[in-house]
């Protein structure tokens, strides 16, 4: 069957699936690689600034440590507000003409991509981060402190499996924002979906069948990504039973008892 | 008696609220003393200047005879040498019943892990709670919980034991268990430092009972002389009013 002009929309469709399969995967692997990539580093990063912007200071702490402390946290709260406050499709352009221009290297698109993606992320990362500590109950801290562990052993122990647990689902959703908006990568160039499409439609001009199809791909991508973190939160959340080892008159019987809060 | 913790000219002050106005009393080994008074007197606070959770204003804390105000112990080391048992149990909810007694032994006192298992499992048998060491602290009732956290904290094999209001927060079907295992504590000889509201249990099991209002040690004294005959007239209003109810 050969495509003309006056062939059917569904046609089309069909038409364009086709002979694009290939265009259309490629820039599907490299929107993911971006925003898993992008998601991961920039937890990383929220994860490390959260953790230090919680940190205790009072009257007690080493004077020069709370300078050095002060200093540290205004830099970080303007990256913070800078990066939130600026829509990312600026900052791929200052970043990537920027470094051209003051450091004379031409950043691999890819790399530019995932770099952007990543401080973008750790910047909102960083107050989810935050947020979900300081959502955790003081008295979690208190016990910590009252058996002797350390700021850092309290942290590591205790608060961050907590916290990171509730801010999964913001997590998440970062990742799912991700997805979709590393579509405006392609002003640098960057060969994601949006970019491939692009150059599809652009061969025969047929932009509402082609872009029907990257719509449908990049629903498939979030609505699986979402189901799949959906499943993890669910895991981590761990049995909703538990075994009683030994009661008293049988010290055999293992009795499961089915989480009263769950039900 | 050797004397564990000495507290001397204790001020605290929160803004411009004097909360403890110099507070002078002490605890030797092996004695439970039952801190009374009405609420807001100031009786959180002063236990929790004792394992320095909040910072005195004034005043000196002598441990041993060393005051750990002025730094001569890290804070860490001395907390762990003061159990603390809270109002609200304050379980570390992302670990079970036998890591909640574990995680200090193995993070703080750097014991194997056998070892801590098997202190854990020890202090665990003594409340009534090693059935229970695969359950998340929200799949145990209050009185469970409270046990488990006087487990965790005597895990650490602390040299004192402070409790803040361990029944308060019960419902009153769950007090007795807990008091059971605190009054068991006390006659095997361990120092214990209770705020408590449950005046039978500072009658009978207590060797000294203190009673605080607005900020001050009122009375400190045997409890025969404070249950029958105190000699503050504000001692006696306070008891009046609470064993009325
Ligand atoms: N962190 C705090 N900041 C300010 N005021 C506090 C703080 N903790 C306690 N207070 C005040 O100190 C007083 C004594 O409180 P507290 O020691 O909890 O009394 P009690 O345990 O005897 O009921 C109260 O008036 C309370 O409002
Ligand atoms: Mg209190």
């Amino acid at each position: 069957m050969a495509i003309t002009p006056d062939s059917s929309f569904f046609e089309w469709v069909i038409y364009i699936t086709r002979t694009y399969w290939p265009l259309f995967m490629r820039g599907a692997q490299v929107t993911l690689i971006i925003s898993l990539t992008g998601t991961i580093i920039g937890f990383c990063i929220g994860m490390i600034i959260g953790v230090i912007r919680t940190i205790p200071i009072d009257q007690n702490t080493n004077p020069i440590f709370r300078f050095i402390y002060k200093i540290i946290n205004i830099i970080l709260l303007i990256y913070i507000e800078v990066f939130r406050g600026t829509p990312m499709i600026v900052q791929a352009m200052v970043v990537f003409y920027g470094v051209a221009m003051v450091y004379g290297i031409h950043l691999s698109t890819l790399f530019a991509g995932i770099f952007i993606v990543s401080i973008n992320t750790g910047a909102y990362m960083a107050e989810i981060v935050r947020g979900g500590i300081l959502s955790i109950d003081k008295g979690q801290f208190e016990a910590a402190h009252s058996i002797g562990m350390t700021h850092a052993q309290t942290m590591l122990n205790i608060i961050l499996p907590q916290a990171v647990r509730n801010i999964l689902p913001a997590t998440s959703n970062e990742f799912v924002i991700n997805i979709k908006d590393t579509s405006v990568l392609n002003v640098i160039g960057v060969t994601e979906l949006f970019f491939m499409s692009k150059s599809a439609a652009g061969n025969n001009f047929r932009y509402f069948e082609v872009f029907l199809v990257t719509c449908t791909i990049y629903f498939i991508m979030t609505f699986t990504v979402t189901r799949i973190l959906r499943y993890l939160e669910i895991r981590l959340e761990g049995p909703s039973v538990y075994t009683i080892h030994g009661s008293q008159s049988v010290p055999e019987a293992q009795i499961r008892i089915v989480d009263r809060e769950k039900r | 008696m050797e004397k564990i913790v000495e507290i001397n000219h204790l001020q605290k002050i929160f803004g411009r609220n004097e909360v403890l106005k110099d507070i002078n009393f002490s605890v030797s080994k092996g004695e439970v003393v039952c801190i009374i008074g009405a609420s807001g007197s100031g009786k959180s606070t002063l236990l929790r200047c004792i394992n320095l959770l909040e910072y005195p204003t004034a005043g000196e804390i002598l441990y041993h005879g060393q005051n750990i105000l002025e730094h001569k112990m890290t804070t860490a080391v001395y907390r762990a040498k003061m159990g603390m048992v809270f109002q609200q149990f304050n379980l570390f909810n992302n670990l079970n019943v036998l890591q909640n007694c574990m995680v200090g032994q193995e993070k703080v006192l750097k014991r194997s892990k056998a070892e801590a298992r098997k202190t854990a499992l020890e202090y665990l048998e003594l409340v009534g709670m090693s059935q229970f060491i695969n359950a998340k602290p929200n799949q145990i009732s209050g009185g469970q919980k409270q046990r488990v956290a006087i487990a965790r904290a005597l895990s650490m094999e602390p040299e004192a034991l402070l409790f803040d209001e361990p029944t308060s927060a019960l419902d009153p079907e769950l007090v007795g268990e807990v008091l059971k295992v605190m009054k068991a504590l006390a006659q095997s000889g361990l120092t214990m430092l209770v705020v408590t509201h449950e005046m039978a249990f500072a009658r009978d099991v207590s060797h000294r009972v203190v009673f605080m209002d607005d900020g001050v040690i009122v009375e400190d004294d045997k409890p025969e002389v404070i249950f029958n005959n105190p000699r503050n007239e504000r001692t006696r209003t306070f008891l009046k009013r609470i064993l009325e109810k």
